[in-house]
């Protein structure tokens, strides 16, 4: 932040609104976001190879309590995902979800480190100005995983129905066979496919983007004094706590989400 | 918030993501869980059979429990009858013994009295014979007499 001339909140906001970009060619289509690029790889890498390293050595027996833990995680998963899709779920749809939910809510939980704290460490100790922390209130990754997913479930409806059977259902549902009903029924149709990962990733981007705004403007009471900052950090630490429960939740209804729709692509009507 | 290349980098990484944790970490450890429930639900079975078993031998011993009772009791009965027959004959032999005993005795006693009374009129009648001898000293030649005496000696008897 030293390195902003003046500091008022609007160059606060944006300094931390900023992200750390890279141009790949012409155009303001091709360009990257470095540090939610970076940040989302390393938090697969480990949560992912974390998981790995664990289920390599998975005994059927007394497990470990690393173990236990990954087994109750993916238990959990399995469940969730046992009670919403009736198919031979181990081929893709629960490792799926495990990987969003696991992704998702480390990425969401990025929020909880002190914003300024880790600007100030991507700066001093990585030497990255305008670093982001959060992937998931980068509009980008949230819209990437869901239409990763939306991709996902026109494949597997084509794939599990036939493409003349997914052609058929973009007609003949939800209302009926009747051919009056066929210009109604590709309208909803296209409406639902276009709203789906419209909601499913705006609902997190939103969710996230805002507790990370919220953390900004409570970090601004720092500027009236040290009974400001106090009353800031007491204000953050109840949004933290608050935001514990949103991370997860939004994780969470991600994944379920992502298993619904996948789900759903599985089921003809 | 500008759409820009990230999407597609991160639609990238999430289906590498995506393929790792269905090939590498979900196989294995679900392998390992069924593995477990299948070890637990045999465990469970396990105790509910030993938990039958024990419940059918208890009940067995039970029965062969109230079995030995019951002949034990049986036993028991058997015993006081056998003692109270045995005290019975026990009873009897002794009565009938003390019978015989008792006829034998009366019988002695009148071999007694009979011998007796026998010695006695051998007695009277020697002396009889003794007193006559003595009177008839003179005239009378044993000898010659025998046969006399021994008439006079066998009426006497």
């Amino acid at each position: 932040m030293s390195t902003e001339a003046e500091l008022n909140p609007t160059s606060y906001i944006q300094h931390h609104l900023t992200h750390k970009t890279m141009s790949i060619g012409e155009g303001s289509f091709w360009v990257l976001h470095v540090d939610t690029l970076v940040m989302s790889l390393i938090l697969g890498v480990i949560s992912l190879g974390f998981i790995w390293m664990v289920v390599r050595k998975a005994t059927s027996g007394v497990p470990s309590k690393t173990q236990a833990f990954v087994e109750l995680l993916i238990e959990f998963i399995d469940d969730q995902v046992k009670n919403t899709f009736h198919g031979n779920r181990h081929a893709f749809v629960a490792p799926a979800a495990l990987t969003i939910f696991v992704w998702v809510l480390l990425l969401n939980s990025m929020d909880f480190l002190p914003i300024d704290i880790m600007a100030w460490i991507y700066e001093h100790l990585f030497g990255l100005h305008n670093w982001r922390g959060v992937p998931t209130a980068d509009v980008n990754t949230t819209f990437a995983l869901a239409l990763s997913i939306w991709v996902l479930t026109i494949y597997f409806s084509i794939k599990v129905k036939g493409f003349g059977g997914w052609i058929k259902e973009l007609f003949c549902a939800p209302f009926g066979k009747n051919p009056i009903l066929w210009p109604f029924n590709l309208l909803l149709n296209l409406i639902e496919y276009i709203s789906k990962p419209l909601s499913h990733s705006l609902r997190l981007f939103g969710n996230m983007y805002a507790g990370e705004i919220i953390f900004m403007l409570l970090g601004m009471w720092a500027a009236t004094g040290v009974a400001g900052t106090i009353f800031g950090a007491v204000l953050g630490v109840g949004w933290a706590i608050f935001h514990i429960l949103i991370v997860v939740l939004h994780a969470f209804i991600f994944m379920i989400l992502a298993v619904v729709y996948l789900s759903m692509a599985h089921e003809s009507h | 918030m500008n759409i820009n290349f990230t999407l597609v980098s991160q639609a990238i990484a999430f289906s590498i993501f995506i393929w790792f944790s269905t090939k590498f970490v979900w196989p294995y450890l679900s392998r390992a869980i069924e593995e477990r429930q299948q070890k637990i639900a045999d465990g469970l079975a396990a105790g509910e059979r030993g938990k039958k078993e024990l419940e059918l031998a208890s009940q067995r011993s039970s029965e062969v429990l109230k079995e030995a009772k019951q002949r034990a009791g049986e036993i028991v009965i058997q015993a006081e009858k056998r003692a109270s027959d045995i005290i019975e004959e026990a009873k009897k032999n002794a009565r009938v013994e003390g019978e015989k005993i008792l006829a034998g005795a009366k019988a002695e006693i009148q071999h007694e009295i009979f011998s007796a009374r026998e010695s006695l009129r051998q007695q009277v009648a020697g002396l009889a014979v003794q007193g006559a001898s003595k009177i008839l000293r003179r005239e009378v030649n044993a000898k010659a007499h025998a046969d006399l005496l021994a008439s006079i000696e066998t009426e006497l008897k």
